[in-house]
């Protein structure tokens, strides 16, 4: 029937290719791509100013410094490149680049974890809390992130003579006889450091998680009472959770880095280096490289291995918080 | 099947939620407990500030103040005002600086937060994929070669080098497009498309009312850091300089003068403290209310 009309016809049937394709099926991958883009070109157009920011201020130096990774540079002679005997020699031939990456390791799996919960267990509880409270509450909590002083009262509870407070409540309880170098001591650097990281980690993590909790529609809680919640227990597991999973992204990205280039805080307190490199991390090891032996390929190779180790990191978390909720 | 349903208790239209008393009280003491842990540091700082230089040296140092004094911060005022300087000039840097970087950032980041959640144009997951990486980048690494680019295309010494830093900050953009993802449907955003309403308008009139406390957060978080920053070692020129900057100097050149360094941190903290108080006292709960959900 239909061969007939088409002969019949005064038309003859249009040839598939047509200038203008309607479907996806006529066109091809590049075409397809290319009217998408004409489609959505607003979006480039939003885009575009901070892509260019983003490409001078980061994506370039980022590019710089894998380059440099596989040369011999030190700012005044032009880059040599050596290929991998950069990444052979911190593994073969730098006794300190281990410590570093254990310490690092010991920082990442303990701190890491830790200050992403206390985050997130806080920012719940204070949820919880009336409105009015909950501001005041916040800020205490927020506090120590904002005056960032806080390597001083450290020094001061942590004081290594019978007058800081930890030697001297220590003393009085009768545990110790004589005032323990808390800092100069190499049994106690790397849980103390632990221990303070932990104390001072709230931070952009823990705000981003009291924003995403209040932006949870309250409607979902009381379906959830409808349907038998019985407590606040299964109704973080099954509620508040699986709303957040990008803030809690969010968070496990904050902590994770953080975590590795863990070691600010240990400058501060410990001084650089600590003693007998005992709380020596990989920030450290790249800051002398950079900073004080100006090899700068050296330092961009161990920049490298510290961006697998978080990407490594994200990856599995990743993969865990997919689980969260079910 | 005679099952057991609990009666669900009503107040006001409103289902109230299973909560315990037991839960309540535990949850309360421990954040009294961690609340005190918590603010120890920022509470020494702010009475150090107000010891007398009497007080100042007790060693075991007091965790209070017996006779508390302005005379640290009338001694950082009387320095401030023999600086070289003009004190207005440094504010002014101040404010023009941490409100530019600021803004500019929460624009140009919350705009392109959108146009990669819901425009999602050819080439949106390549640009995702690194924003994401480059968080996981630490600044030891980026700093140095920045230094390189900056003196390339003569930035060193410039407002510049305090503000489009900033516009390139992927922080804010992440947390911005995570809000975006978890609280606005792909749903509304397409009806107000059929509506004839253009990307930009939608971006402005219906996304960001919607993520409010993306926002604040950013602000808080943003201003925190440039204001942090504020001594840049970019910039040497001293009419460029912040107060920041300027306070620093002080209280370092007076390092002698404990109490004045103390009231110098006090200052220095004070600002973005109250940033932060003005912003969330702004983030409210009826978020719910105005948009919908899939």
């Amino acid at each position: 029937m239909q061969d007939t009309a088409v002969k019949k016809g005064t038309k003859p049937e249009k040839p598939k290719k047509s200038k203008q394709p309607v479907s996806r099926k006529d066109m091809t991958r590049a075409q397809y791509t290319w009217s998408e883009m004409k489609r959505t070109k607003a979006g480039y157009f939003m885009v575009a100013p901070f892509m260019i920011m983003f490409f001078i201020f980061t994506v370039f130096p980022v590019i710089l410094s894998l380059l440099l990774s596989f040369t011999s540079f030190n700012m005044l002679e032009w880059p040599k490149w050596i290929g991998f005997d950069n990444f052979i020699r911190m593994f073969l031939d730098d006794d300190l680049f281990i410590t570093a990456l254990k310490n690092t390791l010991i920082f990442a799996v303990t701190t890491g974890p830790a200050s992403f919960l206390l985050s997130f267990i806080l920012a719940w509880f204070i949820n919880e809390l009336p409105h009015k409270l909950r501001t005041f509450v916040v800020f205490i909590f927020y506090a120590p992130g904002i005056s960032g002083g806080a390597a001083s009262i450290f020094m001061l509870i942590f004081q290594g003579d019978i007058y800081g407070y930890a030697n001297g409540w220590l003393m009085k309880l009768g545990l110790i006889t004589e005032p323990i170098l808390f800092f100069q001591n190499e049994t106690y650097i790397m849980p103390l450091m632990i221990f303070i990281s932990i104390w001072t980690s709230l931070g952009i993590s823990f705000l981003s998680f009291i924003a995403g909790l209040q932006s949870i529609d309250r409607a979902q809680f009381e379906a959830g009472a409808v349907d038998g919640i019985k407590n606040r227990w299964q109704e973080v597991w099954y509620i508040t959770l699986p709303n957040m999973k990008s803030m809690l992204m969010f968070g496990a990205v904050m902590a994770i880095t953080g975590a590795f280039g863990f070691g600010a805080i240990v400058s501060q307190l410990c001084g650089t280096p600590s003693v007998n490199y005992c709380a020596w991390t990989l920030a450290h090891h790249m800051g002398e490289y950079m900073t004080t032996r100006f090899e700068f390929g050296y330092a961009s190779a161990l920049a490298l291995v510290q961006f697998i180790l978080v990407f490594g990191a994200n990856k599995m978390i990743n993969k865990m918080l997919a689980k969260v909720g079910q | 099947m005679a099952k057991k349903y609990k009666k669900l208790r009503v107040s006001k239209h409103r289902v109230i939620l299973n909560r315990s008393a037991a839960g309540d009280t535990g949850i309360t003491i421990m954040l009294v407990i961690l609340g005190l842990m918590m603010f120890l540091p920022m509470y020494n700082s702010v009475i150090t500030a107000f010891k007398p230089a009497g007080e100042l040296a007790i060693t075991p140092p007091k965790l209070y103040v017996m006779k508390p004094t302005l005379k640290n911060f009338i001694d950082l005022f009387t320095n401030m005002n023999q600086t070289w300087v003009p004190i207005s000039r440094y504010i002014f840097n101040t404010i023009y600086i941490s409100v530019a970087s600021t803004f500019g950032a929460l624009l140009l980041g919350s705009m392109t937060a959108y146009s990669l959640s819901k425009i999602r144009m050819p080439g949106y997951k390549v640009m995702n994929n690194l924003i994401t990486w480059s968080l996981m980048i630490g600044s030891t690494i980026t700093g140095t070669y920045n230094f390189i680019i900056y003196c390339k295309i003569g930035m060193l010494n410039t407002y510049a080098i305090s503000i489009l830093p900033v516009w390139a900050s992927t922080l804010g953009l992440y947390l911005m497009k995570n809000f975006i993802d978890d609280g606005i449907s792909d749903e509304m955003v397409e009806a107000a498309r059929i509506d004839g309403a253009k990307e930009f308008y939608i971006y402005w009139k219906i996304a960001m009312p919607l993520v409010k406390p993306a926002w604040l957060t950013c602000i808080v978080t943003t201003f925190q850091g440039v204001w942090a920053a504020g001594a840049s070692v970019y910039v040497w020129s001293e009419d460029l300089k912040t107060f920041n900057a300027a306070v620093a100097q002080i209280t370092g050149a007076a390092a002698t003068n404990a109490g004045a360094a103390a009231a110098g941190a006090v200052l220095m903290m004070s600002v973005p403290i109250i940033v932060f108080v003005v912003n969330q006292s702004q983030i409210v709960e009826t978020m719910a209310s105005s948009g919908m959900k899939d």
